[in-house]
């Protein structure tokens, strides 16, 4: 028989200490002066030798409408048509991923979701490599790629969405299972036209594009890209405190008087339509939108009214960097943008990960 | 407040799940639903708090029709704790409670202090305003229930809806949930699982089996061994409680035919 036992009753221990949380207004201006730093250094960099001050000079000259002589035309052309638009291009493209990495992440409660996790990437790859390949749309001349990647996004966020829909709305599971399935889908329709065509230089830019580049920046593809990255940021920001909500569950969510079926629907749309905007010019370009909002919560919590200001202002200045070395280390071969952002992202993001005890998916 | 159920019925994807509830709770009582697993408690909540559209009958809040409210003026009326674990994310307590303040709140306004005042006394209400800066995910199940309570509390709501708050929770921390709820002072909507917490802290109990409600009245009233057996499918027995003389429950098998 079982003796009884009696030990004297120990206390619970207390809990582990609270997260550090950076203060935001001194993160935000360092991140926003990071940013003008590393687009000047963008500009400055590179493998044809402009100087500095000539650098600098060329910007002014640029902005305020100023004369520059006429044995500097060629130097003029490489500082300002060429690597400011592509250094702006990478501010905005980094920005709008991580913004949208958030909102995806926090719309299917999932922390491996990122932008192209809906399938919507691999459906503007089809048209963009319709139109590299293929020649498609050839009477839309420059913006035949753009606008054909743009449009193959938005067929395929209508035919993620149908497929996905179900009479209680779109569900996060269903939602990240039917953007998975149609990646795949999307994804051998890609490699089929690249294998079915029998140039080679084609099926080069074709692969180039399905890793991601900046090299195809101008001062055409800026303005509309930016313009869709700052509306779909602003309402993701308007919409903080539900993304908060949507973040604690569906019934949550209800009970705090936020519709999570119309706020879901909407960020669908809103990521669909700004990562179709980013894809078209500049391809698929992965990681950023996965590990900066994860950075991100690292450093300041997980209110999405901190994270969304900060995260779009680190992606900016890291994909900045990024395509400053993608340029330079191998020069003048350009390497893929997201080989880069990986070989610099995966050691931060471990190390973070491990000072900092962060536990996204609970402990 | 005074909650009034009428004729509700609730439909998930073409089931009819729960069926004509009638269910009133009077302002500022505890009323207690109870039933098997499956029986329709958590449709019905889910309906009450608003996560479910009725396919017929209305929620009543003093008079006013809730499906006809806007979302944000329902949940300045009514907050809920749904059964839900939201853990994913690392939000600390303090960001948590916040939410609560939420249907009160423009899109783009910053946090007021009325805010920080309501959210502050709040956590101070449930006995957890020590753990305002610790990450929620690493609470225990009875600091994280306090802590979701503190967020109904913040949005200042009339009535409260609680999906089986005492899941999971060890027996002193079951009764302090329940002796929180009891004294805020509000009109509380609880589905309980056991039958003697539900006894001893509801002044009203509803059983609902089936998605229908099969009785309905005082604890001591309803709780009879022959509803226990027909609905439960247990043997029960009544016995006085040896300090207050209040009736407990004592369960066994029924005997297999």
């Amino acid at each position: 028989m079982a003796t009884p036992l009696k030990a004297p009753v120990p206390r619970a221990p207390g809990g582990p200490p609270p997260p550090r949380r950076l203060p935001l207004p001194p993160l935000l201006g360092g991140l926003g002066a990071a940013l003008l730093v590393s687009l000047v250094c963008a500009v400055g960099l590179g493998s044809a030798g402009v100087t500095w001050g000539e650098t600098l000079r060329f910007l002014r000259a640029g902005l305020t409408g100023g004369t520059i002589a006429p044995d500097e035309v060629s130097a003029y052309t490489i500082v300002w048509e060429l690597r400011f638009p592509r250094a702006l291009l990478a501010a905005v493209v980094g920005a709008g991923l991580s913004a949208i990495g958030v909102a995806v992440q926090a719309m299917v409660r999932n922390a491996l979701a990122d932008p192209f996790v809906l399938g919507i990437s691999s459906g503007a790859a089809v048209g963009a490599n319709a139109v590299l390949l293929f020649g498609a749309l050839g009477s839309l001349g420059v913006w035949a790629l753009s606008s054909a990647a743009f449009a193959s996004a938005l067929a395929a966020m209508l035919l993620v969405y149908l497929a996905a829909r179900t009479p209680q709305g779109l569900t996060p599971l269903r939602l990240v299972l039917t953007g998975s399935a149609m990646y795949y889908g999307f994804s051998a329709v890609t490699t089929l036209m690249v294998f079915s065509a029998d140039r080679g230089e084609a099926a080069r830019s074709a692969m180039m594009w399905l890793l991601g580049s900046l090299g195809g920046a101008t001062w055409a593809s800026v303005p509309i890209a930016a313009a869709a990255v700052l509306t779909g940021l602003g309402y993701l920001l308007w919409s903080a405190r539900g993304l908060n909500a949507l973040a604690m569950g569906d019934e949550t969510a209800a009970a705090l008087g936020v519709d999570p079926g119309r706020l879901r629907r909407r960020l669908f749309v809103v990521a669909a339509a700004v990562t179709g905007a980013v894809v078209a010019v500049s391809g698929a370009i992965g990681f950023v939108g996965l590990m900066v909002p994860h950075i991100t919560r690292m450093l300041v919590g997980a209110d999405h009214r901190r994270v969304l200001a900060v995260a779009p202002l680190l992606g900016a200045v890291l994909l900045v960097w990024v395509d400053i070395v993608s340029r330079l280390l191998l020069a003048p071969v350009e390497l893929p943008v997201g080989v880069i952002t990986a070989i610099i992202g995966v050691p931060c993001f471990v190390l973070l990960m491990r000072r900092r005890g962060y536990s996204f998916g609970g402990s | 407040m005074r909650v009034d159920i009428e004729g509700l019925s609730v439909e998930v994807a073409g089931a009819r799940l729960v069926e004509d509830i009638a269910l009133r709770a009077e302002s500022g009582h505890f009323v207690g639903l109870v039933g098997p697993n499956g029986s329709g408690k958590s449709t019905l909540l889910r309906c009450v708090y608003r996560a479910l559209r009725p396919a017929a009958g209305t929620v009543r809040l003093d008079g006013d029709d809730l499906h006809g409210l806007t979302a944000r003026e329902g949940a300045r009326r009514l907050a809920a704790l749904p059964q839900e674990s939201a853990s994913e994310f690392d939000f600390t307590v303090a960001e948590i409670v916040a939410m609560g303040r939420l249907p009160h709140q423009g899109a783009a306004a910053r946090a007021s202090a009325r805010d920080g005042e309501v959210c502050a006394a709040a956590l101070e209400q449930v006995g957890a305003a020590h753990l305002a800066d610790r990450a929620f995910p690493t609470l225990s199940g009875g600091e994280k229930q306090r802590v979701l309570i503190a967020r109904a509390l913040a949005q200042q709501p009339k009535v409260l809806v609680l999906d089986e708050p005492t899941n999971h929770l060890d027996i002193a921390q079951q009764l302090e949930v329940l002796s929180l709820v009891r004294g805020a002072g509000l009109t509380v909507l609880a589905a309980l699982h056991d039958l003697n917490l539900a006894a001893t802290h509801c002044d009203a109990l509803y059983v609902i089996a089936g998605g229908r409600i099969v009785a309905s009245g005082p604890p001591d009233a309803v709780l009879t061994a022959g509803l226990l057996a027909e609905v439960f499918g247990v043997r029960a027995h009544r016995v006085p409680h040896p300090e207050s003389g209040a009736t407990r429950l004592l369960f066994d098998r029924l005997p297999t035919p």
